[in-house]
């Protein structure tokens, strides 16, 4: 089974909308929700609640700089995340190759223990 | 729609009906997946997979031999599993010629937060798919300047 961490990281990117955001903080590097919200089609307030949803799951980090607040990616974590993903998809096909294996074995003739003469 | 999704595709020589007993059956299960396996290929059906010391239950979903097969997991514990606290998992096999191709999709965790017509309103615009997503954002990591 995975981690709690990651499933928590990957709900938070699971949101298209929310990629989007993080997308455009990879981007630009550094941003304010206005700034943000000037880039994508729907509203500040969304991106705000978007931005906090990353913040959360460790994906962003944010700065004061006077009375604005800046957003930042954290690339290691984001890093980690897109590891997560290609591990799951490793998994798979990992597992996609033993089921291989054993069907086909299974299926090969006077080597079926499992399987009865289907014809 | 808003989720995770991973797709992978192999091709199998053997027939649709042998690549099913090895994903639905308990002792070819473990074999390729889980430790433990307690799982009943019927829809509805609670089982549970464990990994070592770690696992988890499951729900069985969809029961259509030889071709679909899929459960639920990874769901709070306290809570049945449904569209949006938990993975779908869902396999399809095709038989071409006494092969089989074997399709694995596992999916889930659509936002819950997100309002459902800003989720309508978005839908078509951001069709893009996970694997779009990292494959891109690996490519923009890579060529972004440091410090």
């Amino acid at each position: 089974m995975r981690a709690e961490p990651e499933d928590e990281l990957w709900a938070a990117i699971a949101d298209p909308s929310r990629r989007r955001v993080l997308d455009l903080l990879v981007r630009s590097g550094e941003a304010s929700a206005s700034r943000l919200a000037g880039q994508v089609p729907f509203s500040r307030q969304a991106v705000s609640k978007h931005l906090v949803v990353l913040e959360q799951a460790g994906l962003i980090t944010r700065r004061k700089r006077g009375r604005e607040v800046l957003y930042q990616v954290d690339v290691h974590r984001l890093d980690e995340a897109t590891r997560a993903m290609a591990e799951l998809a490793t998994q798979w096909d990992r597992r996609l190759t033993t089921i291989k294996r054993l069907a086909e074995a299974a299926h090969r003739p006077g080597n079926a223990p499992t399987t009865g003469r289907d014809e | 729609m808003a989720e995770l999704r991973i797709e992978r595709e192999i091709m199998i020589d053997a027939p649709v009906e042998v690549v099913w007993r090895t994903i639905t059956e308990p002792d070819q299960i473990s074999q390729w997946f889980a430790d433990r396996v307690e799982l009943e290929a019927k829809p509805g059906a609670h089982g549970y997979l464990g990994f070592g010391d770690q696992g988890g239950p499951v729900v069985v979903e969809v029961v259509d031999p030889p071709t679909r097969f899929s459960f639920r997991w990874n769901h709070p514990v306290a809570e049945e599993p449904v569209a949006g606290n938990s993975m779908l998992v869902e396999f399809t096999l095709r038989g071409e010629d006494g092969r089989t191709r074997l399709r694995v999709v596992e999916s889930g965790h659509e936002l819950l937060a997100w309002p459902d017509e800003e989720k309508q309103r978005y839908r078509d615009e951001h069709r893009e798919g996970w694997a779009t997503f990292t494959d891109r954002l690996a490519g923009l990591l890579a060529g972004r300047p440091t410090g």
